[in-house]
Parts: C-alpha cells; structure tokens; sequence
C-alpha cells in the first residue's frame, strides 16, 4: 500500500487539512487536488521558476517539494499575492510596462519578484536581474519585466 | 517507480537514526535533488521516506573552537546570510553566491549537496579545500554514535559517499583557516548559477612577504569526485607566484585531473579551462 500521508498547513492564509500520497509534489496538490492553477508546471525539474511559490516566507520551486513536506508550514501561492497590496503594485506595474505576452511565466515570476522586492525594497536592476535569475520566459526577452519590477520596488520604497 | 510505504517526520537525531537502523529509509531534505531523480526513474525509493526537517540537532551554523560546524539542514541561502561564513570561509560563500537560483537557494541543503555527491557538487569544491570533515550519526546499539570523515575520504565517486545506509549526515565541521587566508571560487557554465559547473576552482592561500602560504585548491567536474590537487598546491607553497610558478602550477594541475566529455563540455576544453582559470584565480587570490 502507498503511503498516504495527513498534512495540515495554511495556505494564502486559509487552515487546509487534506490526505496526499507521500511522493506526490507540492505542486501537484495545488493545481490538481486544490484547484489552484495559477501555480504553474513548466518544466517540473525547478529550472524554470513557473511554479514558483512562498512557503514560510520564502520562495521555492513548488516542482521540488513533496506535497508532505507542507504539514506545519505556511504557503502563499499567486492567488494569494494577487490580492495582497504588493501583488497589486506588481500586478500594474506589469500591465503598465508590457511585461506580459503569453503570461505563462507571469504567475512565478510575481510570486518571486513580490519575495525580491520584500527582501531588497528599492532593489536596483542587478538585485533584480539576479533575484530572477531562476524564472524562464519565452516571450518577452526579459527587458520589460525588469523594468515592471524596478517600478514596483521604486514605488515600495516611496512608501 | 517503487512505492513509499511508509513517511516518516522524525524530530530528534535520536528518533531519526532510530528509524534508520530499521532499514531501507530514503533520507528527504530539501528535495531539490531526490524529486527530479525519483520523478525521472533515476533513483528509486525505499519502501521508508524520512523526512529530517523537523530534527533540531541537524540546524544551525555555530563556531565552536577552531571549528565552524554547519548543520546538515542549513540551506545555502542562510549559508549566504551567515557573516561567519562571510567572513571566515569566504570560499564557501561565493560558491553559494554561484549556486542555481534563489528558489534553490531556498530549498537546497549543505547536508543534501555532500550526500548526493556530484563531482560539479558547489560546495564540495571549497569545502574540501577548507579540509572540511562530515559528522556521521548512527544508532546501533540503543545509543547515537557520531565518526568523523574527511571529506576527501567520503566521497567515493558520482552519487556515491562512504554514508552507511543506517547513517545520517548530521554536520560538516569545517576548520577556520588561518588568519590572512584570501581565495576564490570560480565556477564555469553558461547560465550564471543555475547551469552546472563543466569545471569549478576554489584556491586560497595566505600571502607571507613575497611568498604563499597554506596554498589550498581544489577542482570540481574534472574526476569522478570533486579533488583536491596536492602536487599543484606543493608547487606553490612557499613560492612567489610568479609567471614561472603559476605556469608550473598549471602543468601540475593537469597532470591532476582526468576530465571527461559530456554535454557540457569535452575533456579538451575542460583542460583547457582549468589551465586559464586556474592561473586567473590565483593572480587574484594574490592580490588580495
Ligand atoms: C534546477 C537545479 C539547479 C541546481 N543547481 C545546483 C548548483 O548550482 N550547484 C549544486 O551544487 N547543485 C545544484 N543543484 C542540485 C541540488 O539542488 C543540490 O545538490 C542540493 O544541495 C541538494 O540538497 P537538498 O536538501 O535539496 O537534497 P535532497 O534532494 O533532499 O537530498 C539529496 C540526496 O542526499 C540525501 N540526503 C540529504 N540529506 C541527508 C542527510 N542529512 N543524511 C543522509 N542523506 C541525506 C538524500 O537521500 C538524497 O539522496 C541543482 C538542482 C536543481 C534542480
Ligand atoms: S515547473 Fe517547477 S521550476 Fe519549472
Ligand atoms: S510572457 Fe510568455 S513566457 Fe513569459
């Protein structure tokens, strides 16, 4: 018999309580067993940062964690950043600076740039680049998403 | 992929080398390297997944004496954020500083690195140039017993490390060098941090007058294991590092390695990297 194992955890500051077999991955009980599908699968091997969550407050690729691993801790995920006041600051920033074309690695790269800006506030665009460094994307050769999250770290700053 | 039959969260060392002594346990940490190789089919699990995260004992980075120890779970962001690490084993910093990504950063142990033993491990290559030792943990009769290994010793080959399967990797103990000590930690790849090294250099020394002192240089993905280069570092020792000593040194270090070709790079280049690289380090190493 797999094991199966009971987890408790908060997630986007909501009390979960749920039953997932011991190999399953964090990222796996987010999108397929929470129905949470802002997180997404890109690469599953943590070298793309699509998958990108916070978990007690930092970030890590939700693709390497089992979905165990979670009992005790708190998670936030891109539907909880989303409406937290520095997901709204990032989320204009994005839109004002063009920094979404398929917006496929837009979730993740949220997710870590809300950590980077938390870390670094004012961060200039080699704190940037570097705290980024682990987020793909495809589409937009990166210029407009360093720009949207230098607004939004500048915009934190003045606060 | 073979089932796990049993998920266990210890939260001591006593427990934990407890569940080990029963047998056939997969030791979980950060999970950064035992996801992708079960996922992939590379590694198969035992029929026990142990979860260490909660044991205290395997925490912490603390100077005691002469000693730096650095608990197994210490990820290498809090390695990054230590300023004894900063400041006393300045090579294990920037090895850190090099490693992947701030989400592996986040994740990824010291005690993970060591135990998957890959010859480009990050920070194998300074920690063997520090002469860092591991601390073992094991329970065979009723009591937790500890050995140390040094780490040229522990590493065996790729994946592959002296650990008893009924041992646990509590701590790496590095000794502190010695005072004026500078070195650098140079890592080849493509993408800054998150590719893996196709070759890696740590190398310190201390300057005394003209001469070097307590020459230390170690290579990563050049052998089956990460090494140390003794006939480079003898060549240095006590020598000004003039263009005829470091041409010298480099000839050594390549009667030192024994690279192969993969798909990052082939053994011609790989030599060729270490023969510049090596020469770059040191003249930096010794202007500092
Ligand atoms: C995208 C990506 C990029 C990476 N980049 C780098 C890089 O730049 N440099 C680098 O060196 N590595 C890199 N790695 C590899 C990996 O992140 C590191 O090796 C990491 O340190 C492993 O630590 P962990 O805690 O995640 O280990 P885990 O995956 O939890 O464990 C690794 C192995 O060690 C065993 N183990 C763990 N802890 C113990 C213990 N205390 N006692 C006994 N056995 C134990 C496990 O059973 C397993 O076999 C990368 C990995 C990925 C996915
Ligand atoms: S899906 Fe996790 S890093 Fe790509
Ligand atoms: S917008 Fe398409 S991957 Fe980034």
């Amino acid at each position: 018999m797999p094991a199966k194992c009971d987890i408790a955890f908060s997630l986007n500051g909501v009390k979960r309580e749920l039953t997932v077999p011991a190999g399953m991955s964090a990222l796996e009980m987010l999108r397929d067993r929470l129905g949470l599908t802002g997180t997404k699968y890109g690469c599953g091997e943590g070298e793309c940062g699509a998958c990108t969550i916070l978990v007690d407050g930092s970030t890590v690729n939700s693709c390497l964690m089992f979905a165990a691993d979670c009992d005790g801790r708190e998670l936030v995920t891109i539907e909880g950043v989303a409406v937290s006041a520095a997901g709204e600051r990032l989320r204009d920033a994005f839109v004002a600076n063009g920094a979404v074309q398929c917006g496929f690695c837009t979730p993740g790269l949220m997710v870590q740039a809300s950590h980077l800006i938390e870390r670094h506030p004012g961060a200039d665009e080699a704190t940037i680049r570097r705290g980024i460094e682990g987020n793909l994307c495809r589409c937009t050769g990166y210029r407009k998403i360093i720009d949207a999250v230098a607004a939004a770290a500048k915009e934190k700053s003045h606060e | 992929m073979a089932d796990i039959e049993r998920y266990k969260t210890p939260t001591s060392l006593a427990e934990a080398t407890e569940i080990l002594r029963a047998g056939n346990v997969t030791v979980l940490a950060g999970g950064t390297d035992l996801l992708p190789q079960t996922q992939a089919g590379r590694v198969h699990f035992q029929p026990t997944l142990m979860n260490v995260r909660r044991v205290p004992e395997l925490q912490g980075i603390a100077e005691e004496g002469a000693v730096v120890r650095i608990g197994a779970l210490v990820t290498i962001t809090e390695l990054l954020e230590s300023a004894l690490v900063r400041g006393r084993l300045g090579i294990l910093w920037q090895a850190c500083d090099h490693f992947a990504s701030d989400q592996i950063r986040n994740a990824a142990t010291v005690g993970g690195n060591l135990c998957n033993a890959s010859p480009a491990g990050d920070t194998l290559v300074p920690l063997l140039a520090l002469d860092a030792r591991v601390v073992l943990a094991a329970k065979p009769d009723g009591a937790v017993q500890t050995r140390r290994v040094p780490l040229a010793e522990f590493l065996l080959g790729p994946g592959r490390t002296c650990r008893a399967p009924t041992e646990l990797l509590a701590a790496v103990e590095v000794p502190l060098p010695p005072a004026g000590f500078a070195g650098e930690f140079y890592k080849h790849g493509t993408r800054p941090g998150l590719d893996i090294a196709a070759i890696s250099i740590a190398a310190g020394a201390r300057r005394d007058g003209a001469v070097l002192r307590d020459v230390r240089i170690a290579f990563g993905a050049v052998a089956p294991t990460v090494i140390r280069a003794p006939r480079t570092e003898a060549v240095l020792e006590g020598r000004a590092p003039d263009a005829a000593t470091l041409a010298a040194a480099v000839h050594a270090a390549l009667g030192e390695i024994q690279p192969i070709s993969d798909v990052r790079a082939s053994d011609w280049y790989r030599r060729e990297l270490i023969g510049n690289i090596l020469k770059r380090v040191l003249t930096h190493a010794c202007q500092m």
